[in-house]
């Protein structure tokens, strides 16, 4: 059960996205990203979600498995498109009673719920494709130039990669808890949600203390072999450009002109 | 008949790149008041085939029966199985999480929804059965050395009164004289309330110590099970998957090489000494 969450975890493949540079594939996702905010009629989705299935294809990784981690927002999308469906005001299409939706309140609702999906399908795909060491270099070289204003590029890169490693890590921990405690009888899934809640105690506290003793043993692992932050540290792959990078660029640019252009129809 | 797998199969994360069949066409039967041991190196399958022992994981193909009935069936209370088969995880003190020892093994029997007395009185006799003294009891868990830990967690399994107790690892990461105090205290546990043991370990000689059944696994198979000595004379083959006899089985077979006309079925100390010395006085006479 609780391995079915896939956000943040790294599909191993060999396809060219797995290739890519991760700082083609990072920027390429935050510039989906604000394309999916600049998009402004069905067109645009339309684009958006055929290029991102494009990319899926190209990928290598089965789409059932790139769904499955939706599953685990599915209560924030319900939310969202709720809230929008019920509470927009304008024309109203459908009343009965207090309920009241909105032809503004359904298109609305529309638009939350594709951008949100796209929006996770498309930066989980980034994960699925790259290992968390790509990311960290990937982002440690695009942010290179703030290192100039002293924010410490290295070190945020750093934490975030590792924050990325121990998700599958406390994922597993969890699970392994969880059967541990359900062999000494405890019982997670009957009872109103006070007891539920505190069936979780059990749960947590093993959990909590077991991730502080990794992070320990992790920087303790990490002085060990004179680890001591970014500066003056070099790379043994030094990130390059090479021939599919150049043409990843050119793709990312026209969808980027695709977006814009679909805003005028 | 206490426990009978049939043709259990388990494949993990079944149609993703993480896809592994773990358990291949296991068929076992576990006998009640049996002492055995499971031996298999990491990934062979121990792991994952205990914890079909008590329902904590869903066969992909087969089924368990404990006591006759099919624990698949469902209206089967898996609840009720997992506190008569007992299973004490690998390095087990990490879930300990209650604010003291005392408390902290009362979790199970509290579980179990029995009367407070019941309870306590469980929880001390476990304490004390793993040789948890009562200056500890009012401890925090997370006070102890690794080996009273293990052992309190152990007690928190045991307070459950399970008919078969299983075992992984429980050595793992202990100095021997922990090792030893935990393995003789499993023992006589075994030998006093009757209860079927199952022992999992990569250790020939804790198994071939203390068990009177070996089943070894590899790749997911169960490729040897029966009595250590019928066991450890394949040790040929089982240098093969990665796993040794103990080391008197080896200097039993140098010295009948050697020409010493010993007998070479010895998997503890004591026997190997016992053929040594029955062959020295017939040497004698």
């Amino acid at each position: 059960m609780i391995r079915d969450i896939t956000i943040g975890q790294y599909y191993p493949a060999d396809s060219i996205l797995h290739r890519l540079d991760p700082r083609v594939k990072l920027s390429g996702t935050l510039i989906y990203i604000v394309c999916l905010f600049l998009v402004k009629n069905l067109w645009g989705y339309l684009i958006a979600a055929l290029c991102l299935g494009a990319i899926i294809r190209l990928s290598k990784v089965p789409f059932g498995f790139i769904v499955r981690g939706l599953k685990t927002i599915i209560i924030l999308l319900l939310f969202t498109v709720a809230f929008n469906l019920f509470l927009t005001s304008g024309t109203p299409i459908f009343e009965w009673k207090f309920i009241r939706i909105t032809k503004e309140g359904v298109s609305l609702a529309f638009s939350m719920a594709v951008r949100l999906i796209l929006l996770i399908l498309g930066s989980s795909l980034m994960t699925f494709t790259t290992t968390p060491n790509q990311l960290t270099d990937g982002m440690e070289s695009l942010l290179g130039p703030l290192k100039k204003l002293h924010v410490p590029v290295h070190e945020i890169a750093m934490m975030m990669s590792i924050a990325l490693r121990f998700i599958p890590i406390l994922l597993e921990e969890t699970d392994k808890i969880m059967k541990a405690q359900q062999a000494r009888g405890a019982d997670f899934e009957t009872g109103g949600i006070i007891k539920r809640a505190k069936a979780m105690v059990p749960i947590l506290v093993p959990l909590f203390i077991s991730a502080f003793r990794r992070a320990g043993d992790l920087a303790m692992a990490m002085e060990a072999r004179c680890y001591r932050g970014g500066e003056g540290r070099t790379k043994m792959k030094p990130l390059k450009y090479h021939k599919p990078d150049g043409i990843a660029w050119v793709a990312i640019v026209c969808f980027i002109a695709l977006t814009v252009v679909s805003r005028r129809f | 008949m206490a426990i009978i797998l049939d043709k259990l199969d388990y494949v993990y994360s079944p149609g993703t790149a993480y896809e592994k069949h773990a358990l291949k066409n296991i068929n076992l039967v576990i006998n009640d008041g049996e002492f055995i041991g499971i031996i298999g190196h990491t990934g062979s399958g121990k792991s994952t085939l205990i914890q079909h022992m008590n329902g904590l994981v869903k066969a992909t193909g087969g089924t368990v029966y404990y006591n006759g009935a099919d624990i698949y069936d469902e209206d089967y209370k898996l609840k009720d199985l997992r506190t008569k088969v007992g299973l004490v995880f690998q390095y087990p003190e990490h879930q300990l999480f209650e604010t003291t020892v005392l408390k902290d093994v009362q979790f199970g029997p509290k579980n179990l929804g029995l009367p407070p007395l019941e309870v306590d009185l469980r929880a001390y006799d476990a304490l004390k059965q793993v040789g948890i003294g009562d200056d500890l009891i009012d401890a925090s868990p997370f006070e102890l050395s690794g080996g009273q830990k293990r052992r309190v967690a152990i007690a928190g399994v045991l307070a459950m009164k399970p008919e078969v107790l299983i075992l992984d690892e429980p050595t793992a990461g202990l100095d021997p004289k922990g090792r030893d105090e935990i393995l003789d205290q499993i023992a006589k546990i075994h030998k006093e309330q009757k209860i079927t043991v199952i022992l999992v370990s990569h250790s020939m000689e804790d198994v071939a110590k203390y068990v009177d059944r070996i089943i070894v696994m590899n790749h997911g198979e169960a490729v040897y099970d029966g009595a250590p000595k019928e066991v450890f004379a394949h040790y040929k083959e089982l240098e093969q998957i990665g796993l040794a006899a103990p080391q008197v089985t080896y200097a039993m077979h140098a010295l009948r090489d050697a020409g010493i006309p010993v007998t070479t079925d010895a998997t503890t100390v004591e026997e190997a000494r016992d053929a040594i010395l029955a062959w020295y006085r017939e040497e004698k006479k």
